[in-house]
């Protein structure tokens, strides 16, 4: 065996699909003790690519090497038996089980009888080694999602992965959980493993990667060039083939009347522990209002407190009408739109088409319907219009809504709220998990609504988008708003100070 | 290029590897997958005759003409599919919510109860014209299975019961009620059956109008063949064109995006299993006056059991069931003319495992590559 620098080296992979070239004679080289990064717009071949490498998919042509021998993998227990193991976007955990037994889970050992304090004390030596702090006896159901994604590091880890496949790792995470699993990645880097991972976020590659792949279109654009010196612009232009427009232009617009106006209103969690306390906020048309904070601080429930979802206490006023504790039917006749946190388990049905996700909120009101019955020629031709007005990307409005990327399902699901022309847009993360393209033309789509009069409330935990979108942007901590500043003059260092419990008035 | 070494072990000159479906298939695909498995149902049940002895082609023909080969065999076939398309309707509605409702035998016997209150109590005058008998059959037939629905849908709804508990032994409860009656107050004789109904409470049939057209004579077919027909057209209209459909669809595709579009799901849940069980009423009313005449014990020799077969079969398209309806009707026909009469049985059993793995077809694709030496 000849020695090797590289643990991976992928040559000439080709990947066909029907119709699409997901890969064309993509080349990826993986150093020893490196963190590659792999960038690429939505549908690029990304995840494709590296769901060869993970055993998932068979490429059609091309040589995959680790440590300088050429395999053959498939099967992902093939891939994880040569070192490589891939932690998915989309964990794939047993809610109801301990994270020791999700680690074990479809291992050979233990055979039949579990002694499970033993495999607990086993990943507690894994943890303090790449410190990957997380309760084994814990349910994954009572683990936050930064807690949930250790266990699926563990997981690849127990494996013996030395090659680590990250496919969006930090997509789901708050700030701080993605300073530590920046400091495990390279920690796990200093002893020893390679990790590969795929982003979007463009300043995490410019921080984090040794070197960068970008693919566009399924062809290479950037071969493991080096991360050092190169700048967000660049790689934007590599991604997307043009250069990228970083803030959207905002218009200058004074704010109109009160549109919703909540006072005192408290709410608990899913897990009946206070998620909002005494919380008040007012919100003008043509406006939009930031909620920073760091996630779990009762930014979802805030969202759901104001469309009827969960229940509350205190007042909730659109256009004057009381919408606390009513159903979530009485909000949309006030002229409520929902951007959900959640596009695929609460903003869209799956095995349905896109004409009929997008009728979900006027399926019964004129002229879709009439109440009894639904006009499905008129649905058809509306749902056509705004797949070319918003861009989507599907091959027919017939297409179901599970095949649709993110960023496409993201689309049709503005298109579908800001077709009821709204008087208020709850809109909740919404270019989580994007590619640059999509967030631009999502932030753009939610400026379009301040300039037609609606107001936005605008809940997200990336900075610099609440910055260049908002009007207004209010901190929230622990279920209380800090304070509010004007976004034009904020101060960062300030908003950060207040995120992590500060009020306004003290700093 | 490096090859791996190619294992000593036998090896088929092909692999064969199944991939996920990536692109959509054509319209036609997921009937001709169904016909094919039918058809491949009944050359494996062909080649297990064959096996033991039997004649295949002759056991087949004659299986033909007991359920196919006269217009008095057939309705014969359209008399045992008749309960069968109701109640695969009643399950079908329920299902595309993914509410499983597995008590319509228990609505079955309910609906066939209360439509003969009608008679027995009597609710309407005897003398009453037939038409109005008749009438409050029907509704007294669907009231009685929607009570049945009623009652796990309102537990589910209200407390999160789970309804295939609460649907399953709802069927024993109304089983043993049907039986009280029949056998302590309204037995004929002291046989677990009440006295034959007046002509005037029988659904029409055609042997009826013999006198008129010759060829009706001794044709069983009654009326409730066409309750089940105007159901599915009902069905179909309701879940793929009506706003109530388009919810149903919605909470069993999604219940979050369900309560997020605003869409009251608990009184969803009371709804359909009321329909549900008013379609398995019907059913029951219709084999009471259409067919046996009078309430007695095992009106149903198991209709909503296979009802949910008949569902699952039919993909949940209304006028699906009525053909998957139809084939299990000629399956029971069959069977009680065919010798053994297992034959029957182990043909829908290989109906039934055929079918359902076919749907591997529609969401994999198989490959067959030559093994390259």
């Amino acid at each position: 065996m000849t020695e090797t620098p590289y643990a991976v080296e992928m040559e000439e992979i080709v990947v066909r699909f029907p119709g699409v070239l997901a890969n064309d004679r993509v080349n990826l080289t993986l150093k020893r003790g490196e963190i590659h990064a792999l960038l690429g717009e939505n549908g690029a071949g990304k995840s494709t690519l590296m769901n060869v490498l993970a055993g998932l998919y068979k490429q059609a042509a091309g040589v995959i090497k680790i440590h300088g021998r050429p395999v053959s993998f498939n099967s992902p227990k093939d891939a994880i038996a040569h070192g490589v193991g891939m932690i998915h976007q989309h964990f794939m955990l047993v809610p109801t089980q301990t994270v020791t037994e999700n680690i074990l889970l479809g291992l050979d050992e233990p055979r039949f009888i579990m002694n499970l304090p033993h495999y607990d004390q086993k990943v507690r030596e894994l943890q303090a080694q790449f410190g990957l702090q997380v309760d084994p006896t814990a349910k994954i159901w009572q683990l936050s999602v930064g807690e949930q994604q250790r266990v699926e590091i563990l997981k690849v880890l127990y494996r013996g992965a030395d090659i680590l496949i990250m496919d969006e790792p930090t997509a789901v995470l708050a700030p701080k959980e993605i300073d530590e699993l920046i400091n495990t990645m390279r920690s796990m880097v200093a002893q020893g493993k390679s990790i590969i991972f795929i982003s979007h976020k463009l300043h995490e590659v410019t921080a984090v990667a040794d070197r960068v792949t970008v693919l566009r279109k399924g062809l290479c654009t950037a071969e493991g060039i080096s991360a050092k010196g190169l700048t967000q612009a660049d790689l934007a232009r590599l991604m997307v083939g043009r250069d990228v427009v970083f803030s959207v232009a905002k218009e200058e617009q004074a704010p109109g009347s009160v549109v919703l106006s909540m006072k005192n209103v408290s709410a608990q969690n899913n897990k009946g522990v206070p998620a909002l306390r005494n919380l008040s906020l007012e919100l003008h048309s043509g406006e939009i209002l930031g909620i920073a904070g760091v996630a779990g601080n009762g930014q979802s429930e805030l969202a759901q407190v104001i469309t009827g979802l969960r229940p509350c206490e205190g007042s909730i006023l659109v256009n004057g009408e009381e919408v606390a504790n009513q159903p979530p039917s009485k909000a949309i006749a006030q002229g409520v739109a929902h951007v959900p946190e959640d596009r695929t388990k609460v903003g869209s049905a799956p095995n349905m088409s896109i004409t009929e996700n997008t009728i979900m909120k006027d399926y019964s009101s004129e002229p879709i319907g009439n109440g009894w019955s639904i006009n499905f020629t008129k649905a058809r031709t509306r749902a056509q219009k705004l797949k070319k007005m918003y861009d989507i990307l599907a091959p027919s409005v017939d297409t179901m809504a599970r095949k649709l990327s993110g960023g496409n399902l993201q689309k049709v699901i503005l298109a579908r709220e800001i077709s009821t022309n709204p008087r208020l847009m709850v809109a909740v993360q919404p270019t989580r998990g994007l590619d640059v393209g999509a967030i631009e033309a999502i932030q753009t789509l939610l400026l379009e609504q301040r300039a037609s009069g609606t107001a936005v409330l605008l809940i997200s935990e990336e900075l610099e988008e609440l910055l260049s979108l908002s009007d207004r942007i209010a901190v929230i901590f622990d279920g209380q708003i800090m304070g509010t500043v004007d976004a034009k003059n904020a101060n960062i260092d300030q908003i950060g100070q207040m995120m992590i419990g500060s009020k306004l008035e003290t700093l | 290029m490096t090859t791996i070494a190619p294992s000593k072990r036998f090896q088929l000159p092909y692999t064969i590897s199944l991939e996920k479906r990536v692109e959509d298939y054509p319209k036609w695909f997921p009937p001709a997958i169904t016909i094919g498995a039918v058809l491949i149902a009944f050359l494996i049940s062909g080649i297990i005759l064959k096996l033991i002895g039997g004649e295949p082609l002759r056991v087949a023909s004659f299986f033909y003409e007991a359920t196919f080969g006269s217009w008095a065999v057939f309705s014969d076939t359209l008399v045992k599919a008749t309960p069968l398309i109701m109640v695969g309707l009643a399950c079908a509605i329920a299902f595309r919510m993914k509410l499983w409702n597995i008590g319509a035998e228990g609505q079955f016997y309910l609906g066939a109860f209360a439509a003969s209150l009608v008679v027995l109590v009597p609710l309407v005058p005897p003398e009453s014209p037939k038409v109005v008998i008749i009438g409050a059959m029907i509704i007294m037939g669907m009231i009685g299975g929607a009570v049945w629905g009623f009652i796990p849908g309102f537990l589910k709804a209200r407390f999160q019961v789970n309804e295939i508990i609460t649907t399953l032994m709802l069927n024993y409860i109304a089983i043993s009620w049907n039986n009280f009656w029949i056998f302590d107050r309204w037995s004929d004789a002291g046989f677990q059956m009440t006295p034959t109904f007046d002509k005037s409470a029988w659904l029409p049939r055609l042997a009826d109008y013999a006198r008129e057209y010759k060829m009706f004579s001794g044709i069983t077919l009654h009326l409730g063949v066409v309750f089940g027909i105007i159901a599915a057209g009902i069905m179909w209209w309701i879940l793929e064109r009506s706003s109530w459909g388009y919810e149903i669809k919605l909470i069993g595709d999604n219940p979050n995006a369900a309560k997020y579009a605003g869409i009251n799901i608990a009184r969803n849940i009371v709804l359909v299993m009321m329909v549900s069980g008013a379609l398995a009423g019907l059913a029951g009313m219709s084999e009471v006056t259409g067919v046996v005449h009078r309430l007695q014990e095992r009106i149903s020799p198991g209709y909503g059991f296979t009802g949910i077969i008949v569902a699952w079969l039919a993909k949940l398209n209304p006028f699906t069931v009525i053909l998957v309806s139809i084939l299990f009707g000629a399956l029971i026909v069959a069977g009680r003319e065919i010798q053994p009469s297992g034959l029957a049985l182990m043909l829908q059993g290989f109906i039934l495992f055929m079918i359902i793995s076919s749907d591997v077809l529609l969401r994999y694709k198989v490959r067959l590559t030559r093994q390259t030496a």
